[in-house]
């Protein structure tokens, strides 16, 4: 437990590099030289071309991974397994789909060693706030992704996390659901300000939700740029893409990621 | 149950009807189609018997080898009004389930046990899945005679066949239903606090249980087979010995009669299991068509 949080970022990855060796014995560097820095409360985008990384760096994250060098650390303190004050929310669907709603919101704190009464008291409140309390008895197949995406939300947030971490975790939704979305995390995280990291392809994503953006460059990855998105708070995703800032921010970044796009594009179809 | 679509067979409404009518037309369709399939189920079973029959009745087949309908009937009836040449048949068929069953019943537990256990440590899983697919090779009934011989004619040698017939299908799938186990499952359970044994109980287990499941729909049948060759080899009673025994007497009724049986408690367990499966399952989206 580390004392005096408001000191130390919330999450820090310094020099860090992630290798994977095959079977047969041939490396593959994931990232190089990678440094990230993220304030408590701060809400980091990150950006880059497909495959070329964004993944590893939550990996590395949540203790999942172990770095191959450099050094991951959460709160001033250095990674060891998985950190409790770690939530996470998948890509691809990551509910027990033979439990029912609440028990999967009910999973976190069970796990931890509440007791069931108490985990169904939070559980039902927690499915109160993404708007799911008619939905306690149903299973995961019987709603729809948006819904199951809001079930993954308050199983993540149940638990508090200091330290939200997301991979593309809307890329799956239908662009009116996302936008939905958008509201819904925004409002739960200002309720408690957890520090996040946000994976996203799409970088009108990351602006309207972001404090900082980070464009990786295509794989290995490695840090591009860092773009402070200055926007006022509480936003209102649907409405802001419309205002000069944003294309103006979107555009700028663009400019930047668009490069490392065409080399990962132009490597992939050299490996075709 | 399933939802079946209004085919061209349903009546075709004029603007205006209710849906309860459309609903009530629709029922009749798929309620007559149920009686349609049931009925030519009924004239297949009676066709074949009544040829076999006949066919026995008129010598157009022998009797003496292929026996008859009537034939077999009337050893089933002798056998339960008057018992076998070894004792009552409730007896004999007793004998032949309780080394089934308990042949199934530790042969499952311990497939599941071990398939888990193993398809959760590749360590242990490299080193031995050599010895695995070497004794898997072995065509079990081979070990029918070895049994025998060590442990008797008792109870004791047809269960440990029955035991291992049942256990390598069942350590197969639960080996590979643990493998198949999402990985953004296990690692969304992990992050959520749960403990490596929290992780095999609340996930792996339950995504193991749809191929374990489907194993153990077979391997009932495995253990029965076990229990019979066993008997077959050597035994004083069972089902396979009644076999074996008619066998010897160029008693073609009696065989047929106990292949009947055995057909009989196998689907008697195939449809307890059944039932058991969809309590279990109820999760499953695609269940509501498993029946039909």
């Amino acid at each position: 437990m580390q004392q005096n949080p408001s000191q130390a970022p919330a999450i820090e990855l310094i020099n860090v590099s992630r290798r994977f060796v095959s079977p047969t014995g041939k490396s593959l560097t994931a990232l190089r030289d990678f440094n990230m820095t993220v304030e408590p409360g701060e809400f980091v985008a990150v950006v880059g071309p497909t495959g070329c990384g964004k993944s590893t760096t939550l990996n590395l994250v949540t203790g999942l991974a172990k770095p191959s060098a450099g050094e991951v650390r959460l709160m001033g303190g250095p990674v060891n397994g998985i950190d409790p004050r770690v939530g996470f929310v998948f890509q691809t669907d990551a509910l027990f789909p033979w439990r029912n709603v609440i028990d999967n919101v009910m999973a976190g704190p069970l796990f931890r060693g509440k007791s069931a009464a108490e985990a169904q008291r939070t559980a039902k409140d927690w499915l109160a706030r993404v708007g799911l309390s008619r939905f306690e008895q149903h299973y995961p197949h019987q709603l729809s992704g948006g819904m199951r995406k809001r079930v993954s939300l308050a199983q993540t947030f149940i638990n508090e996390p200091e330290i939200l971490l997301m991979d593309e975790p809307f890329s799956a939704l239908d662009v009116q659901t996302r936008t939905v979305m958008h509201e819904e995390l925004l409002r739960l995280w200002a309720e408690r300000k957890a520090s996040v990291v946000f994976v996203t392809h799409d970088l009108e994503e990351a602006v309207a939700l972001a404090d900082k953006v980070y464009v990786l460059t295509a794989g290995p990855a490695t840090v591009k740029s860092v773009y402070p998105i200055d926007l006022p708070r509480p936003r209102v995703v649907a409405d802001i893409r419309y205002e000069p800032r944003f294309i103006e921010y979107c555009r700028t970044i663009w400019e930047d990621l668009r490069d490392e796009v065409e080399t990962s594009y132009r490597r992939a179809s050299q490996a075709a | 149950m399933t939802d079946t679509p209004l085919d061209s067979t349903a009546p075709i409404f004029r603007a205006g009807t209710s849906d309860a009518e459309i609903e009530a037309a629709a029922f009749k369709v798929i309620q007559r189609r149920k009686r349609a399939v049931f009925f030519w189920q009924i004239v297949i079973l009676v066709g074949i018997l009544g040829i076999w029959e006949l066919a026995s009745n008129q010598l157009w087949i022998d009797p003496f080898f292929y026996s008859s309908p009537s034939g077999i009937i009337a050893r089933l009836y002798e056998w339960i009004t008057e018992g076998t040449a070894e004792g009552s048949l409730w007896f004999n068929l007793w004998v032949t389930m309780e080394e089934a069953l308990i042949g199934f019943v530790t042969g499952s537990v311990a497939g599941v046990l071990v398939g888990i256990g193993l398809g959760r440590n590749q360590f242990l899983s490299d080193i031995f899945s050599v010895y695995i697919k070497a004794i898997n090779s072995i065509p079990r009934v081979v070990l029918a005679p070895i049994f025998i011989m060590i442990m008797g004619l008792g109870l004791a040698s047809k269960v440990a066949l029955a035991f291992i017939m049942v256990f390598f299908v069942v350590f197969a799938n639960a080996f590979q239903g643990v493998r198949e186990a999402d990985r953004n499952m296990i690692a969304n359970a992990r992050i959520l606090g749960a403990s490596n044994w929290q992780v095999t109980r609340t996930v792996i287990v339950p995504s193991a249980m749809s191929w374990i499941f489907a194993s153990l729909h077979v391997s009932f049948g495995f253990a029965i087979i076990g229990a019979i060759v066993g008997e077959f080899v050597g035994a004083r009673f069972g089902i396979g010995q009644l076999i074996s025994i008619a066998k010897g007497t160029f008693d073609a009724a009696g065989m047929y009669a106990a292949i009947i049986l055995v057909m009989i408690v196998t689907l008697i367990a195939e449809v307890i299991m059944t039932l058991i499966e969809n309590r279990l399952a109820k999760w499953r989206p695609q269940q509501q068509n498993d029946m039909q």
